[in-house]
């Protein structure tokens, strides 16, 4: 029999980042009673970086809900309501002030699965935009995955395209466990496709953005970008560069990155947050620990966030995390054996 | 005490309140506390239990008479000093010993042991090793159940340590702010660890601290058992029906130390001696044969009774199933749907 069938595949257009963020609440909203949205100013304000945007016009403020500004016991709330039966979007303002609610986080949501034996969840799903370049300073600018990346029992997860920022906030999302999403202030208004509908980027998969065969870039958030304009600038003098978006901080995609190292036999980690004992350590140590460390033909780089606070000076400001022009220097001077 | 000018029943809350065959239960309960934690205290000294526990023997009136007007469908969180909610909350001590002794048979397979036991299946959900940790959560449990139009409430338990962490204030004025259904029972057993409440609490009682979050607070007499579930229980109501949280402080000794490192220091030997003659138990036990729910045979029943299921948990417990050492990281997240 012969039916006619017309599988529409999804359409995209372009959004923002931020819009592709309030996109995947907002079917989250409309599908699933038990989703509500938490933080500080994200109602009628609509979010400090107005991700939550009129959210709060379309759900009302049960369910796009400000809290005070108590993000201890704001996070405990979200996380209570996880373990008994809501799905809370739980919006940090800031990342850096998560440091208030560690204990909510890294001791509870963390750790409740495990504690009790497989007898209990919290899916709570924890936003938190993060990464310097806005010129807040020391206190509104860090780059903190490395810190969440520690504790099992969190999944950690870093877009850079708003596609991603979609995809893995509506996996996060459908995770029986805490994930903690990181967002780069940066990035909210890049624009980009964005497919229409429900879809789920997974979570534990890096993404090849670009394929080359000299030098592998391990890059997270806005340093994926960073990356990608390095490599076209490399790609001049004829220097073949893979860059990696590394998309999850825990679990972290060995598969990709290993066969990437086996391939080009050169490695450089990209990274925003203070470069000692961070992402590019974990990653550094993965190769040196794996099949790919006897195709390396040169050492190791990892490119990260100076041995300092952000600082409010522009140029400080900008001095204080890998830039792209640092990025074409460390490769070059890697493949042209000066390392 | 309640009001009775205008009632013509005089006798006390709980008396007139719940029938017979709950109040037995509940005496049921205390002595299964009181019989429990010796056991799991013996065991401890005989090796059989690793770690630490937090004995709450002193406490069983108000972890029993807080939970009286619960369901199993209402929520509690606990704390450190947990097994005496755990078992007022519907627990079965075999399960209990069997977490303890590190047993899949646990009520957490041997993950959580006596800081995390938990039941959720009865609502507890679960003790806590962070002290404050347990009061946002238990808002969120509130949160959840007025969210999704559920009849059910929270009662979160706490010491009088916990009444100093910035987790205390933010978790009751938010709940004060949305109106949830939850109750804050704060036993108040005069220290934390070894520093008394007068060192380290600016205010008397510390149910006075309500006031700042425009909520009813109460201090009662928390080895009274009816002084509790008339305090508790009034709060349940007002919880259930909507008008919000209420913190109700009751006042309560443990008996034994913090914990197995305790050496005592910090208080004399004629105050624990006041508190031991305050049996919470003994009280409750003549309370119910003054007011003719039983009589002295049938509480001694009662009493081996609860005995000889603790010795037949710990029996169970010894027969239990190590994990498997492969199984370290099993239950950090969910499994694989097969």
């Amino acid at each position: 029999m012969n039916v006619p069938t017309t599988v529409e595949k999804p359409g995209s257009r372009e959004l923002s980042y931020a819009e592709a963020l309030r996109e995947a609440m907002g079917l989250a909203l409309e599908r699933d009673d038990r989703v509500i949205l938490m933080g500080e100013d994200i109602g009628v304000y609509g979010g400090a970086f107005q991700v939550t945007g009129d959210l709060v016009d379309r759900f009302g403020t049960d369910r796009v809900r400000d809290t005070p500004i108590s993000e201890l016991g704001g996070a405990g709330v979200a996380v209570g309501a996880a373990l008994t039966g809501l799905r809370p979007i739980f919006e940090f303002q800031f990342s850096d002030f998560a440091m208030l609610a560690m204990e909510q986080i890294a001791n509870q949501a963390a750790k409740l699965r495990y504690m009790l034996g497989g007898e209990a969840s919290v899916p709570v799903v924890m936003r938190m935009p993060g990464g310097s370049g806005t010129g807040a300073a020391a206190q509104h600018s860090q780059s903190l995955e490395a810190w969440f990346g520690h504790v099992p029992g969190l999944k950690v997860v870093q877009p850079s395209t708003p596609e991603d920022a979609k995809g893995l906030l509506l996996a996060a999302l459908e995770d029986p466990d805490p994930v903690i999403i990181f967002e780069h202030k940066m990035l909210y208004k890049m624009k980009g496709e964005v497919p229409e509908g429900w879809y789920t980027t997974p979570i534990g998969k890096a993404a090849i953005r670009r394929e080359g065969t000299d030098v592998t870039i391990v890059a997270s958030a806005i340093m994926v970008h960073r990356a990608l304009a390095a490599a076209d600038e490399l790609a001049k003098d004829g220097i073949s560069v893979e860059v990696i978006d590394l998309r999850s901080v825990r679990p972290i995609d060995r598969e990709t990155i290993i066969a990437s190292v086996k391939k080009t036999g050169k490695l450089v980690c990209v990274y925003e947050g203070v470069r000692t004992l961070g992402v590019g350590a974990e990653i550094s140590a993965m190769i040196a620990e794996s099949e790919a460390f006897d195709f390396l033909d040169a050492p190791i780089q990892r490119l990260g966030g100076a041995e300092a606070p952000i600082p409010y000076n522009p140029e400080l400001e900008k001095a204080a995390v890998p830039q792209t022009p640092g990025i074409v220097d460390c490769v070059r001077k890697l493949v042209g054996g000066q390392v | 005490m309640p009001d009775n000018r205008h009632d013509p029943d005089n006798r006390p809350f709980a008396i007139r309140t719940f029938e017979a065959d709950v109040l037995k239960d509940a005496l049921r309960k205390m002595w299964l506390i009181r019989r429990f934690e010796e056991g799991a205290e013996d065991s401890y000294t005989r090796g059989l239990i690793h770690g630490t526990m937090h004995l709450s023997i002193g406490q069983e009136a108000s972890a029993v008479g807080s939970c009286m007007a619960l369901t199993d469908d209402d929520k509690i969180t606990s704390t450190h000093r947990g097994h005496g909610h755990c078992i007022a909350k519907g627990a079965e001590v075999k399960y209990m010993f069997a977490e303890f002794f590190g047993k899949e048979e646990g009520y957490c397979h041997g993950r959580g042991g006596s800081m995390h036991i938990a039941d959720v299946t009865k609502g507890n959900l679960g003790a806590n090793g962070i002290v404050g940790g347990g009061l946002p959560i238990a808002v969120g449990a509130a949160l959840a159940s007025k969210q999704l139009g559920r009849n059910d409430v929270t009662i979160c338990f706490f010491g009088d340590g916990a009444n100093n962490e910035g987790a205390f204030h933010e978790a009751l004025n938010i709940a004060a702010v949305w109106k949830l259904p939850v109750i804050f029972v704060c036993e108040n057993n005069k220290y934390g660890m070894s520093t008394s409440t007068e060192r380290s609490t600016a205010v008397k009682n510390i149910a006075e601290r309500a006031v700042a979050y425009a909520m009813p607070g109460r201090t009662v007499d928390g080895n009274d058992f009816n002084a509790v579930t008339e305090a508790v229980g009034a709060a349940v109501a007002r919880a259930r029906s909507g008008e919000g949280p209420s913190l109700i402080e009751n006042l309560t000794y443990r008996w034994r130390g913090h914990s197995k490192s305790d050496r005592n220091r910090y208080r004399t030997k004629d105050e624990i001696e006041s508190w031991v003659a305050q049996d919470p138990i003994e009280r409750f036990r003549k309370l119910l044969v003054d007011h003719d729910i039983i009589d002295a045979a049938e509480a001694d029943t009662i009493r081996a009774a609860a005995e000889a299921e603790v010795a037949a948990g710990i029996e169970f417990a010894k027969a239990g199933t190590d994990p498997k050492i492969s199984d370290v990281t099993r239950y950090v997240h969910a499994e694989a749907k097969a």
